[in-house]
């Protein structure tokens, strides 16, 4: 899927292109590498299967998605503003994790 | 990940830089088998037994941002050049003023064409003699941004220093070769770290070595949120990452469109992680210090 735009491509996304290990030990490093991103966000993800994600907010609202393209655009809409690699608070938070 | 598929190169560059010559003497030396898609006819004729003249053709997908946009001119000429019993390769010429952003978007997206074509390289020709105000044009920096090498022309009508010195402030990840060099495989050496900084209104490139093997799945967290995030102010991303294996992974985004990443053999030259991302107005600092703490604190331990 278009990261900006929403399109919907047949393509497999990048981020599937590399899976050392299998398909279930790159989710499971997915999952791992999410949960902070998205607990900074009052967001969490769950697996569903080996391929399906299912990302909640906090009031229980959920997006069932198939891989990192549809991802984004589902935290976007839960939260009614893009995540943000570049936010400072975040980039605060990843270094006080890695201090603890 | 590219066994069987055809080898295609994109040769951009402004009007009168000197890109039908540059293909016309490659071509020359590279032997039977190679088709040339051309958009326009310039002053330059090129005499070559697969040549294929198309309109350009530009389709906004959906509700369309800039790149992802179908070059159904490009689909189908390619389409059609797959009947070619002895088909090798095919080098697409784009006009002066094509963003290659749609090109790449096709090669990536096509269903027919993703399995039959892979991308073997983007060069972008750049003229010593109209020199830096030539870079300034948003056309020029974002085919630019989106080469892999680029061949400073007319070298001997003008000195190419300072104008080489301009196009690694604005595209580090590319090499700069002769015209021999147009059709070569391969990787780049992505050269991070030596890049002056860009000023004003141009893209900043932004270059990052890392150290010790990257974890991907903390790799493509970042790199895909970034793109969603600021993907329309991003240019280009390049880079080699060592995943582990033998040889790097090699990541290659146009644009926010990112093509399937590439599992090479070896490394060119020494065994680093290297990442350039070419933006407009993202901080360099930012962007640094954002990649470092999501590896150190993501990175399972």
């Amino acid at each position: 899927m278009c990261v900006l735009c929403g399109e919907a491509l047949t393509a497999p996304h990048w981020t599937d292109a590399h899976a050392a290990g299998g398909a279930t030990r790159a989710l499971d490093a997915r999952m791992r590498a999410l949960a902070p991103v998205l607990a900074h966000a009052g967001l969490s993800a769950r697996a569903w299967g080996p391929r399906v994600v299912v990302l909640a907010d906090r009031r229980g609202r959920q997006e069932v998605l198939r891989d990192l393209g549809e991802l984004w655009p589902a935290a976007e809409r839960l939260l009614g503003r893009p995540l943000d690699p570049l936010d400072p608070a975040l980039i605060l938070a990843l270094e006080a994790r890695a201090a603890a | 990940m590219s066994a069987g598929r055809l080898p295609l190169w994109v040769v951009t560059g402004a009007l009168g830089s000197g890109k039908t010559t540059l293909i016309a003497r490659a071509l020359a030396g590279a032997g039977p088998g190679l088709a040339v898609v051309v958009n326009e006819l310039g002053d330059v004729a090129l005499d070559h037994e697969l040549l294929q003249r198309t309109d350009e053709v530009t389709v906004p997908v959906g509700g369309g941002c800039a790149c992802c946009a179908r070059r159904e001119d490009l689909v189908a000429a390619l389409l059609g050049l797959l009947r070619e019993r002895d088909l090798r390769g095919v080098v697409v010429e784009t006009s002066g003023v094509a963003d290659p952003g749609p090109i790449l978007f096709t090669l990536a997206t096509h269903p027919v064409l993703v399995h039959q074509f892979r991308l073997a390289g983007v060069a972008c020709a750049v003229d010593a003699v109209a020199g830096r105000a030539a870079l300034a044009a948003p056309a020029a920096a974002r085919q630019l941004a989106a080469a892999d090498r680029v061949l400073v022309t007319k070298g001997d009508l003008a000195d190419p220093g300072p104008l080489r010195t301009a196009v690694a402030a604005r595209n580090p990840a590319a090499e700069v070769v002769t015209a021999d060099a147009l059709l070569r495989e391969g990787e780049p050496a992505v050269v991070a770290g030596a890049a002056p900084a860009a000023h004003g209104d141009v893209p900043e490139a932004t270059s990052v070595r890392l150290d010790g093997p990257v974890d991907w799945a903390v790799f493509s967290v970042w790199l895909s949120m970034l793109l969603h995030a600021h993907g329309a102010r991003v240019l280009r991303v390049k880079g080699l990452l060592d995943v582990g294996g033998p040889g790097p992974v090699s990541i290659n985004a146009v644009g926010h469109v990112v093509h399937p990443p590439a599992h090479l053999d070896a490394w060119p030259g020494e065994r680093t992680s290297r990442l350039v991302v070419i933006a407009r107005g993202l901080d360099p600092d930012a962007l640094r210090a954002s990649l470092a703490a999501f590896r150190a604190g993501l990175t399972a331990r």
